[in-house]
């Protein structure tokens, strides 16, 4: 229990911030988008956790109404890359050969890449909106997962049970779907763990440079972009977004590497 | 050797080409063109003076001639003009490219510098304490988000206590050259620096800490201790040795990572650098410099890999014969 001390706290934090969003309404008296002009710019406070930003809307409520936005986004990139990373890795270790030095090359194209670059320059031209971002983010972060597949399948595939089922007359797509993805899946969810909090901070990056979710919806990122702008007289603003964010990239690393 | 140097280069070729017609397609596929956002800011320009403006930019070109355009300027590195200001990107980049260059090896050297002893003490010392602070300390470094670090370090150190400069590379009142220069130069780096050191910390140093434990588990190095070697020269000879090559492999794999990051840097800190001329021209759509800065950082990433695959082959005499 001692020893995994930082991995349970991890996890609570998860479960807090995964609760929060879920039953964002009913934790909070406050409506994430009504302006109050009377509660311009609340430092915290037992009634404003978090504070109230520049047009008196609650912090806290922003906060936990954006971590759905938040861990939506950050989870469908994870699927998009995890699906196509388990894809890619799976055709690429089976079949070997041409196929597997052409999608390899290709994976180590976008390794070589600075992604981030391309990740601003695909959502500055299709427009900046959740799901470009999503997309973008999942399109662009597969290769880790592509490789640590090939790499088990290329342990698998000669193994006993695969024979077994070769020999039967299953199909590839029985024996890949079947027998192959399934026992390489393990190593997978480390990566997926790892990848969602990489998709965290590439989403708040984005929305911080304003290239993210749009107003009136809010990210954490979004949420921090607002609050750069009155830094000088609302430290909370940034403030808060920024430890959310820290924590939680923090507890999703954590657990993935408890399980490496 | 020599066979193993070319077949390095001549990979490089194709990749190349398969990024540089990734970008290619990325950006002219998307719809809207700058001509026409023109159009659309620009109530008065006329359909004329619009159609005019797509032929002087090839914008009615098939996208395969766009692209083999382009590469013919590309062999001159000839990146075209702007679409904003109608300089040559090629000058614009060169402006700014040793500013990325530079502060992206200060982070690279220092991060070494400090992640080389957290990863050997971390592994010497497996599932200690301190190597459980370390592993916290680094994945902090990570999983802190650059611009939040930076704003908060601007606010406390700049603003409010006025011990660093808030922005830019130089203040305005100090002469080229001189000695102040440099110190000033110095001082307007910290921040940038530190946070691009903080975060990269995480990954030399696991990979480090991993490379270190599995080398003492290597036959070898038990041998060594059967022989009665001293622990210390096992550490320090054999094993670091050992451990230290594969890090040269992983020093090449972190420029893209680097070369991205300093888009938000530079950005927040108006460091007139490549990241935030790749902002601006991004949110212009300002396709050639766009696409000038995207084959400039590829050709900078795959002349880090080749370099690395290169002295990893001069230090590691067993790769020849794989």
């Amino acid at each position: 229990m001692k020893r995994d001390f930082l991995f349970y706290i991890s996890i609570f934090f998860i479960v807090i911030v995964a609760l929060s969003a879920i039953f964002a309404g009913y934790i909070t008296p406050y409506d994430p988008y009504s302006i109050n002009p009377n509660e311009i710019l609340q430092p915290p406070s037992f009634h404003h956790l978090f504070g109230t930003d520049r047009i008196g809307r609650d912090l806290f409520t922003r906060m936990i109404f954006a971590g759905r936005i938040s861990i939506e986004v950050s989870f469908i990139a994870v699927g998009i890359s995890t699906v196509l990373g388990v894809f890619v890795g799976a055709i690429s270790g089976y079949y070997g050969g041409i196929v597997d030095i052409l999608l390899m090359r290709f994976t180590d194209v976008m390794l070589t890449f600075p992604v981030f670059f391309l990740i601003l320059a695909v959502v500055v031209v299709l427009g900046p909106n959740i799901l470009n971002v999503m997309f973008v983010i999942g399109l662009t972060s597969w290769m880790g997962i592509a490789r640590i597949v090939r790499a088990e399948v290329l342990k698998i595939k000669n193994m006993g049970y695969v024979q077994a089922a070769k020999l039967l007359g299953k199909n590839d797509f029985y024996i890949l779907t079947r027998h192959i993805i399934p026992n390489s899946l393990s190593p997978v969810i480390v990566y997926a763990t790892l990848g969602v909090g990489a998709a965290i901070l590439a989403e708040s990056g984005l929305s911080f440079l304003g290239l993210g979710v749009q107003p009136p919806t809010a990210s954490w990122g979004s949420i921090l972009s607002e609050g750069k702008d009155v830094i000088e007289i609302g430290w909370w603003m940034s403030f808060f977004p920024g430890i959310v964010i820290f924590f939680t990239v923090l507890s999703f690393t954590v657990i993935g590497e408890r399980f490496k | 050797m020599k066979a193993y140097f070319l077949k390095k280069i001549l990979e490089l070729v194709p990749t190349f080409f398969g990024i540089t017609i990734i970008i290619f397609i990325v950006i002219h596929l998307a719809p809207g063109n700058p001509v026409n956002s023109m159009g659309t800011f620009n109530p008065n320009i006329s359909q004329e003076s619009l159609e005019h403006m797509k032929k002087l930019y090839h914008l009615n070109d098939p996208l395969y001639i766009q692209y083999l355009e382009w590469l013919h300027s590309f062999s001159n590195l000839d990146f075209g003009k702007s679409l904003v200001d109608g300089v040559g990107v090629t000058a614009k980049i060169a402006q700014r490219l040793p500013v990325t260059i530079g502060i992206n090896v200060i982070v690279l050297v220092l991060s070494l510098i400090i992640s080389i002893p957290i990863g050997i003490i971390s592994a010497l010392k497996k599932n200690s304490s301190t190597d459980k602070f370390f592993t916290l300390f680094v994945f902090s470094g990570y999983a802190m988000p650059s611009f939040w670090i930076a704003l908060l370090l601007m606010i406390l150190l700049s603003v409010k206590w006025h011990i660093l400069p808030l922005s830019g590379l130089h203040s305005f009142n100090i002469k080229p050259g001189s000695f102040n220069y440099y110190i000033d130069l110095s001082k307007h780096l910290i921040i940038p620096v530190f946070i691009g050191v903080f975060g990269s910390l995480a990954g030399f140093s696991r990979y480090i800490r991993k490379e270190v434990i599995e080398v003492l588990e290597k036959d070898f190095i038990k041998m060594l201790y059967l022989r009665k070697i001293s622990k210390k020269r096992i550490l320090y000879i054999h094993a670091l040795k050992n451990a230290m090559l594969p890090l040269v492999t992983i020093l090449g794999l972190s420029i893209p990572a680097l070369i991205g990051g300093s888009v938000i840097i530079e950005s927040i800190f108006a460091i007139p650098g490549m990241g935030q001329l790749f902002y601006y021209s991004a949110m212009a759509r300002d396709y050639p410099t766009i696409m000038g800065i995207l084959t400039i950082s590829t050709i900078l990433t795959l002349l880090g890999n080749l370099i690395a695959d290169i002295s990893y082959a001069l230090i590691d005499p067993r790769i020849k014969y794989s």
